[in-house]
């Protein structure tokens, strides 16, 4: 049965801890971490709920694989209505935490009111208690893991928590897990401050020993690493170079939006790039990246650890930065650079270390700087309004903001609400480079056609996660797609998008579906778990979970209006590149989608959309 | 030939997957609390390290336990603890000089590392090679080819 059957419900408000049965009916229907924790979040919150209010909910939500030798099977899901968007958050992470969790005998966490002071909440196995948090608040995530830690004398514990900038009402604010695993996105981290909860720490010696036929199990996850350890992508390419493999490849194709999207092409991103982090520094002869690194039970190990050059200016006086910590994942070496026009891989790395050390979302932050240059070369915003001279490609203003949107400081209050918030301020609406109010990610929908769809639709907001039609329109997987074209796409999307939500459900990475399909994964699950997990059922519960995502979103106000795309990338044609001359075709794609999905043409499910899914 | 555990941490992503095949081999059941080889991460440098017991030949925890409780298995090499008679006295894991056995709570023995009777779990398991099982008497072959294909021998004797 592999879902230890059991939820955590914590009522904030009063102070209370109380086990629960799993819904195993849900289970059945939502398989488990991202599907069945929104199962949960729509039945028992109105979609309306104001984000930041005690009447919104919290769930940390482990997948049936969660906690077992699965490859890559230690993922989490953190879900509530997101601050940032308005709409469901959905942001997952990877680590240890969530394996503990599983460990621990919890499915899920559901956290619910408010607390009257800061608390944490301290798991340990069956026993389960809010803790008083007056010492850890204020304080940043690095300190929070080692207080916690060191106060209950468990070297072993886990932790989860938010950092200053959640505290601080940073829009984008993350739930930090293992020091540097983010549920990144989205903004889940200042829905978990908004509650003065500052830390989830656990301790799970139970295991997870509910596997349905083990026999089975160990052959069927052997047979899946094997096919991870094959692929040229998850067997080579992740492991020795991250994400971070990208940065070259997406600069050649012109997809790589740069400063805020004006280009498509960084004429610094090689100094960023996987192949920069190897080299030896000429100041110190190290390398920026020390070494790779694995999250629970992951045999891809795709994770950067690097280290800084002690005499860069941003740490050459902050010895507490000189050791090495996670270093830069493609997204988070886009987002600190090409869409600020920074190619300093030091001061991207520093920025990286303090959006982990505070917990805040280095895509959205990283965009958000973008819009700030723009405005800054347009004379909208002056250095006395920001702190300090902010052209395209300035290191220090990058730096600067960083460490201002973590402490909450000045200029970066307003950072720190995001560009869609920001531009509308300074009247340039049309600047953000967001969709439903949360930035976009590394790739530039001019040059990649599907990614326009892909962020126009996604139910959390422009998010790379939701499908990830690069692997098809650029790297061929499963099939090669013409990037430029927009034909087929509605299609893709759709597939990808069902394809990702039973992934995300399971408590595996999404990364494996370079190598896996669906199909790859049932036989895991069908060992693991009683019940139908055959491909064609996944596949069905993955368009479950997308349609129940949408109806929360429709029921919360957002219409067809908001599967839209910034005018700049629908008007303002790429400048270079293979997709010179092109705008996103977004109304070429959007109508065939909404009838694939057998929604109306407003992009409402239709009645028999909802009974064929039993919504 | 006798084989023995080897590690080689260099090789160590840190994913556990060494301590869940542990603990599903020797208690049933993923839980990376109950492994007898734990991963260490050393965060501020990167290093992971990946460390059970070695099997000392004049094994410290074998001389030292009252009961005789811990004997060698002549096939593996592995000192091997019976649970029968192990009273849970705890001085072998006073005696041993490495840490590598342990009590353990739930049944009131000690438990420690027995090669899995010849196949180790952990090692079937590892995917990067950061834990193999080799030839007890050339552990460090690897390393010596590594160091031997350095050699530049043609430009010596040029």
């Amino acid at each position: 049965m592999s879902w230890q059957r059991k939820i955590l419900r914590v009522d904030l408000t009063a102070g209370t801890c109380t086990p629960e049965d799993l819904n195993m009916e849900w289970a059945h229907e939502y398989l488990g971490s991202r599907g069945l924790g929104t199962k949960y979040f729509v039945e028992e919150v109105g979609a309306k709920v104001e984000p930041l209010s005690p009447a919104n909910k919290l769930i940390f939500a482990t997948g049936p694989l969660t906690g077992t030798m699965a490859s890559t099977g230690g993922r989490y899901t953190v879900i509530t209505k997101g601050p940032l968007t308005g709409a469901i958050a959905c942001s997952n992470s990877g680590g240890y935490f969530g394996a503990e969790l599983k460990m621990a005998g919890w499915d899920m966490v559901i956290l619910e009111g408010k607390s009257p002071k800061p608390v944490y909440l301290h798991i340990e196995n069956d026993t389960a208690e809010l803790v008083d948090a007056a010492e850890i608040w204020g304080t940043s995530v690095w300190h929070t893991e080692e207080h916690l830690k060191k106060k209950h004398q468990d070297p072993l514990m886990r932790v989860s928590s938010c950092g200053r900038a959640a505290e601080q009402g940073c829009l984008y604010a993350a739930v930090v897990n293992d020091l540097h695993r983010a549920a990144g996105r989205s903004g889940v981290g200042t829905v978990m401050a908004s509650k003065n909860l500052k830390a989830i720490a656990v301790r799970g010696t139970k295991g997870v020993a509910t596997i349905r036929d083990p026999k089975a199990f160990m052959e069927a996850t052997k047979a899946g690493k094997k096919v991870l350890a094959d692929n040229a992508v998850t067997g080579q390419g992740l492991p020795a170079y991250g994400t971070q493999v990208l940065m070259n490849v997406i600069n050649e194709i012109g997809a790589l939006p740069t400063r805020n999207h004006r280009d498509i092409q960084f004429e610094g991103a090689r100094d960023i790039s996987a192949e920069a982090m190897a080299e030896k520094r000429p100041t110190d002869g190290k390398a920026n990246l020390v070494t790779n690194q694995a999250c629970f039970g992951c045999t891809i190990a795709c994770g950067r650890i690097s280290q800084l050059d002690k005499t860069h200016y941003t740490v050459v006086t902050k010895p507490q930065y000189w050791g090495a910590s996670g270093g830069l994942e493609y997204e988070a070496a886009w987002a600190l650079g090409a869409a600020n026009g920074v190619n300093d891989l030091e001061a991207l790395t520093y920025a990286n270390f303090i959006c982990n050390e505070d917990g805040f979302d280095p895509i959205s932050f990283g965009a958000t700087v973008g819009a700030v240059m723009e405005l800054y070369q347009m004379g909208v915003l002056t250095k006395e309004q920001i702190g300090i001279e902010a052209p395209f490609g300035s290191a220090q203003a990058l730096t600067f903001l960083a460490e201002k949107v973590a402490l909450g400081e000045g200029f970066g209050r307003e950072v720190a609400m995001g560009s869609k918030r920001l531009c509308e301020k300074y009247g340039h609406p049309d600047l953000s480079m967001s969709v439903k109010g949360q930035e976009f990610p590394a790739y530039d929908s001019r040059g990649i056609q599907g990614m326009g769809l892909t962020y126009a639709t996604s139910n959390r907001g422009a998010c790379h996660l939701r499908s990830y039609t690069v692997a098809s329109e650029v790297l061929g997987i499963p099939i090669k797609t013409d990037p430029l074209a927009t034909e087929g796409k509605a299609g893709l999307v759709k597939a990808f998008q069902d394809a990702t939500a039973a992934f995300d459900s399971a408590g595996i990475c999404i990364f494996t579906s370079f190598a896996w399909t669906l199909a790859d994964v049932a036989p895991q699950l069908q060992a693991a778990c009683e019940g139908d997990w055959s491909l064609e059922n996944l596949e069905k519960v993955g368009e479950r979970i997308w349609n129940m995502e949408r109806m929360f979103n429709n029921a919360a106000g957002f219409t067809s209006k908001d599967d839209s795309l910034p005018k700049r990338l629908l008007t303002e044609p790429a400048k270079t590149g293979p997709a010179k001359g092109l705008v996103n075709g977004l109304d070429k794609m959007l109508p065939e989608y909404y009838q694939l999905r057998g929604w109306t043409q407003d992009g409402v499910p239709t009645n028999e959309t909802r009974v064929r899914l039993g919504l | 030939m006798m084989n023995s555990l080897h590690i080689d941490p260099s090789k160590c992503t840190g994913c556990l997957q060494c301590e869940m095949a542990c603990s599903f081999e020797n208690h049933g059941v993923f839980a990376t609390s109950k492994s007898r080889i734990k991963v260490f991460d050393f965060h501020s440098t990167g290093r992971k390290v990946p460390y059970t017991c070695t099997q000392c030949d004049e094994a410290w925890c074998m001389h030292a336990c009252p009961v005789g409780a811990i004997s060698e298995d002549k096939k593996t090499g592995a000192k091997v603890v019976n649970e029968t008679t192990c009273v849970g006295c705890k001085v072998c894991t006073i005696a041993c000089p490495f840490g590598t056995i342990n009590y353990v709570a739930d049944t009131g023995k000690v438990q420690k590392c027995d090669l899995c009777a010849g196949s180790p779990a952990c090692a079937e398991a590892c995917p990067t090679g950061a834990i193999t099982f080799v030839d007890a008497n050339w552990t460090g072959l690897d390393r010596m080819r590594a160091w031997a294909e350095k050699l530049d021998t043609q430009t010596a004797t040029a």
